[in-house]
């Protein structure tokens, strides 16, 4: 980093803005951008790649295309790099398909303690398959997690944006139940 | 004697509300420091006095790395407060978002004046959806109460506070790796010196704090740095929000006065599960090396008796492990938590936490071999202070807590290719 400290950028930044995404995702973005200094819409990225994953962009709802990375880059004037960059290093971001609940299970110590295993195989059992795979049908995404900060409720998995805690398979059965 | 200080709307309706929080006399001081344009210094001065260590996991003093800002110096300063809580075991910085959003809030206006920031943010871990949703709400209210923007309450101080979402990142705790993350950029720690009150957010003078840390804050100007170091003991001032967790009964977050006995707080938390016997705690979060059972439950919560023991309060994450647990496949899983965690820009850290992982692996897999245990002994010594951030030290101190306390049960493992823990030992 030295001490020099510039934002990335392109030297000429491209039209056709208004093509990309939908007016909601960049109005989110645009909401983004305005909380830093006018120079650093870089720091948008991480967001604007949250914004764009959890849409349904390119019919890939949940995870980032190529495209997606690429036209995050050409909405922030960053060059691709930037973005890639970003997206290969942070852990919630997906840049392969995943199924349309993805469950995040923590196996951290506390939740190992109080019986992580069990609702890790219990899973594994009921949808036929391992971790870090998805169901052939779309329908679940099953990912080992590091530590999500919920260790009093433990074992706890998070399925999209919700932490469930204190799970048991009885428990675990009745929360796949209840999703679409 | 609990939840006086972070946690002191919690047995009000909604306590996270903003009715909720001026029932508890909230903030009435940022009012009184803005009116009577309290001196900076001043402020400084009484969270010396309150001996308030940062709560981050470093515990170091804040009042002091306030004094560090040159507030004559031109140009723009930030505020940034680290809710990225990602040290295994910690969850109490959670609760104070769930809980308690407004009391962060004039904790960070009040340092934002104290060192002439006109822009803040709130570092929230990406996973936290619940926590950052309540922070927003707080900061909507806040702004409409004209606790945030321009001209604050016709004091002529501008502050502008936001909420940065992380994206899946241990290192993104550690305050520089934070930095560069606000900045949209990979989460790799920066060369320090220069220290983030030189150089920080965009090259800027930066204050960057835990949580908790700024949450005390309107509470130690309110009842004074005194009453708030005497809640606490020598060295350590106030009281701790703890995480307990593991196999305990009740586990969960208590905020109690700094050197308060081990036993004591176990007991809060219901005491251990089934009965069992208590075999090793984790003091600090899980880079905080093991204790065994037994010498813990003669130590007091504190900064000085915890290092004592040869470990660390860290962010004050108590993980309590009963007799059923084997120390091995612990070991393994915090490895591979560091391995996994690595940013990967220094030598030392990025290979020596794969070989730790691979080689704990292999012991618990049954396939350890004699010599091992010296490996790990030379392998941690050349990561431990040889890499730029303390993650390297992170993933170091557990192996050697485990091997200087259960280095019999890794010996089991190697010689009999097995457990002890499952073999009944
Ligand atoms: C690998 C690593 C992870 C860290 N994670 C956190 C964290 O999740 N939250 C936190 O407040 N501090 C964390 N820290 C400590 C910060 O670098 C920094 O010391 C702290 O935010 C300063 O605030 P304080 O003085 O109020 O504690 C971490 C440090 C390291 C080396
Ligand atoms: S160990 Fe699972 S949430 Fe902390």
């Amino acid at each position: 980093m030295g001490f020099k400290m510039q934002p990335m950028t392109v030297p000429e930044p491209a039209p056709g803005k208004d093509q990309l995404f939908t007016p909601e995702i960049r109005a989110e973005i645009d909401r983004w951008i305005a909380k830093y200094p006018a120079e650093w819409k870089q720091s948008a990225l991480m967001a604007a790649l949250v914004a764009v994953q959890d849409a349904d962009t390119d019919n890939n709802p949940g995870w980032l295309s190529q495209k997606d990375l690429d036209d995050v880059a050409h909405y922030l004037d960053l060059p691709p790099i930037a973005v890639y960059e970003v997206a290969t290093f942070y852990s919630m971001y997906e840049l392969k398909p995943v199924g349309r609940h993805k469950i995040c299970v923590c196996t951290n110590v506390s939740c190992m303690a109080c019986g992580s295993d069990e609702i890790v195989s219990h899973l594994e059992g009921k949808l036929g398959i391992k971790l870090g795979q998805t169901t052939e049908d779309g329908h679940y995404t099953l990912k080992e997690v590091e530590c999500l900060g919920a260790c009093g409720g433990a074992p706890m998995f998070q399925i999209g944006k919700q932490y469930y805690e204190n799970l048991t398979p009885d428990r675990v059965d009745e929360i796949l139940d209840g999703l679409e | 004697m609990a939840n006086e200080v972070c946690l002191r709307t919690l047995d009000h309706d909604q306590p996270w509300s903003l009715e909720a929080y001026r029932a508890v006399g909230g903030y009435e001081v940022l009012k009184r420091v803005l009116q009577e344009k309290t001196a900076p210094d001043d402020i400084i001065a009484e969270v010396k006095k309150s001996n308030l260590r940062g709560r981050g996991g470093a515990g170091f003093p804040t009042g002091v790395k306030w004094g560090f800002i040159n507030r004559s110096a031109p140009g723009d300063r930030y505020l940034v407060c680290n809710s990225d809580e990602g040290e295994p075991g910690t969850f109490k910085d959670r609760d104070i978002l769930r809980y308690n959003p407004h009391q962060l809030i004039e904790g960070m206006i009040i340092a934002a004046y104290t060192i002439g920031a006109a822009r803040g943010y709130n570092y929230i871990r990406g996973e936290f959806q619940e926590p950052y949703e309540r922070f927003e709400a707080a900061l909507e209210e806040a702004r409409k109460e004209g606790f945030l923007g321009e001209d604050i309450l016709g004091s002529g101080f501008d502050f502008q506070l936001h909420a940065h979402l992380g994206a899946g990142a241990y290192i993104c705790g550690e305050e520089t790796a934070l930095l560069e993350s606000i900045e949209g950029k990979k989460g790799q720690p920066r060369f320090k010196p220069p220290f983030p009150a030189l150089f920080g957010l965009y090259g800027r003078p930066t204050i960057i704090n835990n949580t908790e840390s700024l949450a005390s804050i309107p509470v130690i100007l309110e009842k004074g740095g005194d009453w708030f170091k005497d809640l606490g003991v020598e060295n350590s001032g106030g009281t701790k929000v703890f995480s307990i967790s593991g196999n305990i009964n009740n586990p969960g977050v208590f905020e109690i006065p700094m050197g308060t006995p081990f036993k004591d707080l176990l007991q809060m938390a219901g005491g251990m599960k089934d009965g069992r016997p208590i075999k090793a705690v984790i003091p600090g979060g899980s880079s905080a090396p093991v204790i065994p059972g037994a010498q813990m439950m003669e130590l007091t919560m504190d900064y000085d008796a915890i290092q004592q023991a040869g470990s660390m309060l860290g962010s004050g994450a108590v993980i309590v492990l009963d007799d059923t647990n084997c120390m091995v496949r612990v070991l393994e899983r915090m490895s591979y938590f560091y391995y996994e965690e690595s940013c990967g820009q220094c030598t030392p850290c990025r290979e020596g936490t794969g070989w730790l992982y691979r080689i704990v692996h292999r012991i618990e897999q049954g396939k350890g071999r004699q010599e091992d245990l010296e490996l790990l002994d030379d392998i941690t010594g050349k990561i431990a202070g040889r890499t730029i951030c303390a993650l390297g030290d992170a993933a170091a101190g557990p192996v050697q807590g485990m091997l200087k306390h259960f280095r019999d049960e890794f010996q089991y493992h190697i010689d009999r290719k097995r457990c002890l823990v499952s073999a009944g030992g």
